[in-house]
């Protein structure tokens, strides 16, 4: 595939596909104005501190262990949601039964709800005293105000990612593959790992990513469900805003460098697995 | 013929792109007609009021007795905007450019940090009667009804199985006055013998079951999510949860405690530039009239004239032994031993 | 989604008889697939009751706690319509802007090979990974009074941050990539050989694009724009930090019904956040409206 466009390419001297110096044009300058340019402030405002003094912030020891909260909890979300984000999507592209445009209809609620308010509502939901948090409670689990309180209102925000990255690509499934693959006698299993999963992976590692990277960021619902005891339940963004609050601008810069990083690493993977995979499945 | 095409593609681009600028910047340019121009001889004055969270309806009122009050004065209407949120990024807001006429925030710390930014000039503390603090509050324990666990003061909240509900005073300012009052309390019992008092607050801050990031969260935690025994908080807000949960709690109060002094401040570089400097100075004077101050009790916060709080000796207990700020040396003093990063608080959290 | 519109007629026919081939050849096997079926769907519903319906649940009880005329007179209250409007505003601009900017982002990175294209992808997800509260950061770290551009904008007199400006710019911040990512992978998935088939029979870029690419993507735009539209409006926690909170003029629904809540008036702020809940669920109706109607 490669080859071949290189050798249109070579040919005639420009990209078959017309539109490539308007949409990279456009993509790169709105980028630029609205998220680059902003987001260079943060280097910037980091930057102040020099290599030491950066070093210094992120690596003490209440922030070390904001970043070890926010981080596990968020993957544990991630992993959750790509479980549950699989299961729904599926539910929803295969079958037909009644309620399913309801359950459609529902899954972008998260995001309208305001963090704030989620993180109210599944604090009430999830305490000891509240609805689902009293029948954990008396197997002995607590749930809001330790990690699994804040890994719930990470699953909370994040699922919507899932579901909506994974159901197009699925919908779009070719199901003659499949279908052949049954007619050659492989098991369910083996044809949903086989057969389905491999075309859904990517859509569902960027969905993963996703709701991972959302997970770090999120401060609106997880402070409410979190103890935010410190060395205990305090996730990063909460370190972030105690920084500001006393006025320290270059070490909430920095560490929100740090989250930054990670996420773009995470991201950077899966689009490029994303990528690699499409051009696999196409030579 | 492409080509022809892709120059209509991208003209359209470029036009839409245009218009969603121009649609944007427009946008400031009508706002900044909006909150200041010209002088001092206008009809009509506005204000912006940058205030923390539980003083909303206090404003409100106050707000509309004010514009009477300056009608008849000066013949000008008023309008006064109000800003509400946490008093630490409230003051952040007015040092990165919200343009405050007048701030009126929860600790003298955070009007400091304005003057530092340049925009307050220095001394304001001294501007209006009783420190610029034209009201008052004090900490208290809220507790379910009955007290189960008869708390009744400072001592009771670091014994075995109390849980305590407090804001954490890194994220919430009005927080630094609930570790100060219990530092206070200690101190006076132990003859300020620093290494107790740690070992007290230690044992305190374990006991504390949620640090909630704000006020308002560590309420809900105790009142709506049913955590912990008591809650450590303001007075005005404890008296505001009852009054939302009537029955369900009651307030105690310590031996010991600390008068929080809201401060209020005309922020002069924003004054001069809107020309507002004299309707914000009569705004903040007018809050130690008779009226407002009545108005200030009604809605729980303690008045700073003696007169008018002798009036509400029935709501208040004015029989509270209460250090003030001072006694920690000032808030800046006070800030930087206790709360900075590394400070006794993070200290006590350590290990 | 129920795709199966899109098939080629020529695929449905194969479709259906390996249906009935499989029945002749294995009856027993459409009785564990309902079982497998019925499973899932439980699962995903157990789900969604746990961790959507019931908060949601709680969001409208406590608002209706204090009876219909409380909650009414939360929801008509002068302050929550005039934020009720920011809202709008806000979100209609982020979707605009966003909707322009993913058709354009995923067809360059779906339909070319360039050198970067990783990085490209990775840079538009950053807003994605941003905590929302460094979001807001960023455009008062840039446009504020201690911003590297203050002073050039006080110096001209426009006021962006703690303004209307400020809160559309931190609106579609934090929904830039949505519709991107909604588009990416179907564009991805679709490949390029009929866009470079069209091309190399002469067709021009916008025909390609609207004869060949959008009949591809419609959906998957539908679908964007809505996730879109639904975190717009919700956003919090960047617009928080920029808006400056002034009530009437810079408050968004979500932030009106943060203030609320701190005012100690939980029901009012419950009857609010209703708001923003019913407004997603219109949008969600309007959307399988769109869908049905594109079934018959």
């Amino acid at each position: 595939m490669e080859q071949q466009i290189v050798k249109v390419k070579n040919k005639r001297g420009v990209r078959v596909i017309p539109g490539f110096g308007l949409s990279f044009g456009v993509t790169l300058s709105m980028l630029s104005v609205l998220v680059l340019i902003p987001l260079a402030s943060v280097f910037v405002s980091a930057g102040r501190l020099g290599l030491r003094g950066f070093v210094d912030v992120i690596a003490s020891r209440q922030i070390v262990s904001g970043y070890i909260v926010s981080f596990s909890c968020a993957f544990a979300a991630a992993l959750v949601n790509a479980l549950f984000g699989m299961i729904l999507a599926w539910v929803l592209v295969r079958y037909e039964f009644p309620g399913k445009r309801l359950m459609d209809g529902i899954i972008e609620l998260p995001f309208a709800l305001p963090t704030a308010v989620a993180g109210i509502s599944l604090t009430y939901l999830y305490s000891d005293q509240g609805w689902i948090g009293s029948l954990f409670d008396k197997a002995g689990i607590k749930i809001a105000y330790t990690r699994i309180g804040i890994t719930i209102a990470m699953v909370f925000v994040g699922i919507p990612f899932v579901v909506r990255t994974v159901q197009p690509v699925l919908a779009k499934l070719d199901r003659q593959y499949e279908e052949a693959a049954m007619m050659l006698g492989a098991g369910r299993a083996r044809i949903f790992f086989k057969v389905i999963l491999p075309e859904l992976f990517p859509a569902l590692i960027a969905g993963f990513g996703l709701a991972f990277a959302r997970g770090i960021g999120e401060y609106g619902s997880v402070v409410f469900i979190a103890g935010n005891i410190p060395y205990k339940t305090q996730i990063a963004p909460l370190l972030i805003m105690a920084k500001l609050e006393q006025y320290k601008y270059e070490d909430a810069t920095a560490i929100a460098f740090v989250l930054l990083l990670v996420s773009f690493v995470v991201m950077l993977i899966i689009n490029s697995v994303q990528i690699y995979m499409q051009k696999f499945s196409r030579t | 013929m492409r080509q022809k095409k892709m120059n209509l593609c991208s003209r359209i681009l470029v036009v839409l792109t245009v218009v969603s600028m121009t649609v944007l910047t427009g946008c400031g340019g009508n706002e900044t007609g909006a909150s200041g121009s010209g002088d001092g001889n206008r009809e009509k004055v506005e204000l912006l009021n940058v205030s923390y969270d539980p003083t909303r309806e206090f404003y409100a009122a106050y707000n509309q007795m004010f514009s009477e009050y300056w009608k008849e004065q000066s013949g000008q209407e008023i309008s006064v905007t109000q800003s509400h949120g946490g008093s630490g990024s409230q003051a952040r807001s007015v040092i990165e450019g919200n343009e405050a006429d007048v701030v009126t925030l929860a600790l003298a710390h955070d009007v400091t940090a304005i003057e530092e930014a340049g925009l307050i000039e220095s001394g304001w503390i001294g501007e209006f009667d009783s420190n610029s603090a034209p009201y008052t509050s004090t900490i208290v324990f809220l507790v379910h009804k009955g007290n189960e666990k008869n708390i009744q003061d400072w001592n009771d909240l670091i014994k075995d199985g109390v849980e305590v509900i407090t804001p954490n005073p890194k994220t919430s300012g009005g927080a630094c006055w609930n570790f100060l009052a219990a530092w206070a309390y200690q101190q006076e019992q132990d003859g300020n013998d620093e290494d107790v008092t740690r070992e007290f607050m230690k044992k305190l801050y374990q006991n504390v079951l949620v640090l909630d990031s704000g006020a308002r969260g560590a309420t809900n935690t105790f009142v709506e999510n049913g955590q912990g025994d008591v809650l450590i908080a303001w007075e005005n807000e404890a008296y505001l949860a009852m009054k939302e949960y009537p029955d369900q709690y009651e307030i105690i109060t310590p031996s010991v405690s600390i008068l929080a002094q809201p401060s209020v401040a005309v922020v002069d570089s924003n004054v001069d530039d809107h020309g507002t400097r004299e309707a914000a100075e009569a705004y903040l004077e007018y809050l130690y009239s008779d009226e407002a101050q009545r108005l200030a009790g009604e809605n729980y916060y303690r008045p700073s004239k003696e007169t008018i709080l002798q009036e509400l000796s029935g709501q208040f207990d004015l029989d509270m032994n209460l250090v003030t700020i001072d006694d920690f040396g000032g808030w800046d003093e006070a800030y930087r031993v206790y709360f900075e990063d590394g400070a006794i608080f993070d200290q006590i959290y350590e290990e | 989604m129920q795709d199966q519109v899109e098939h080629s007629y020529q695929h449905d026919i194969v479709g259906d008889d390996i249906h009935s081939i499989r029945k002749v050849i294995e009856p027993h096997r459409d009785d564990a697939d309902h079982a497998i079926k019925y499973i899932l769907i439980g699962i995903a519903a157990v789900f969604l009751l746990v961790m959507l319906i019931m908060p949601l649940t709680v969001v409208l009880i406590n608002a209706l706690r204090d009876g219909w005329q409380a909650y009414k007179e939360a929801v008509m209250d002068e302050y929550t319509v005039r934020a009720l409007q920011l809202t709008l505003f806000a979100t209609v601009c982020a979707v605009a802007v966003n909707t322009i900017f993913g058709v354009f982002a995923s067809y360059l990175l779906s339909k070319f090979y360039f050198r970067g294209r990783q990085v490209l992808a990775s840079l538009i997800d950053i807003p994605f990974s941003i905590s929302p509260v460094i979001a807001g950061l960023i455009f008062i770290l840039t446009f504020g009074n201690i911003g590297w551009m203050g002073d050039f904008l006080k110096a001209h007199d426009i006021k962006i941050v703690f303004a209307v400006p400020g809160v559309i710019l931190a609106t579609i911040f934090v929904t830039f990539p949505f519709v991107f990512r909604e588009l990416f992978p179907v564009m991805n998935a679709q490949g390029k050989d009929e866009e470079e088939a069209a091309a190399l029979m002469g067709a021009g870029g916008l025909m390609i694009f609207r004869r060949i690419t959008f009949p591809h993507i419609k959906w998957a735009l539908v679908y964007g724009v809505v996730l879109c539209t639904a975190r717009a409006m919700g956003e919090f926690g960047a617009v928080s930090v920029i808006s400056g909170h002034l009530r009437g003029k810079t408050n968004t629904l979500p932030l009106h019904v943060e203030i609320l809540y701190n005012e100690f008036n939980t029901t009012a702020a419950f009857a609010v956040s209703s708001i923003l809940v019913i407004m997603a669920v219109v949008i969600l109706i309007i959307r399988s409206f769109i869908e049905r109607k594109r079934k018959i």
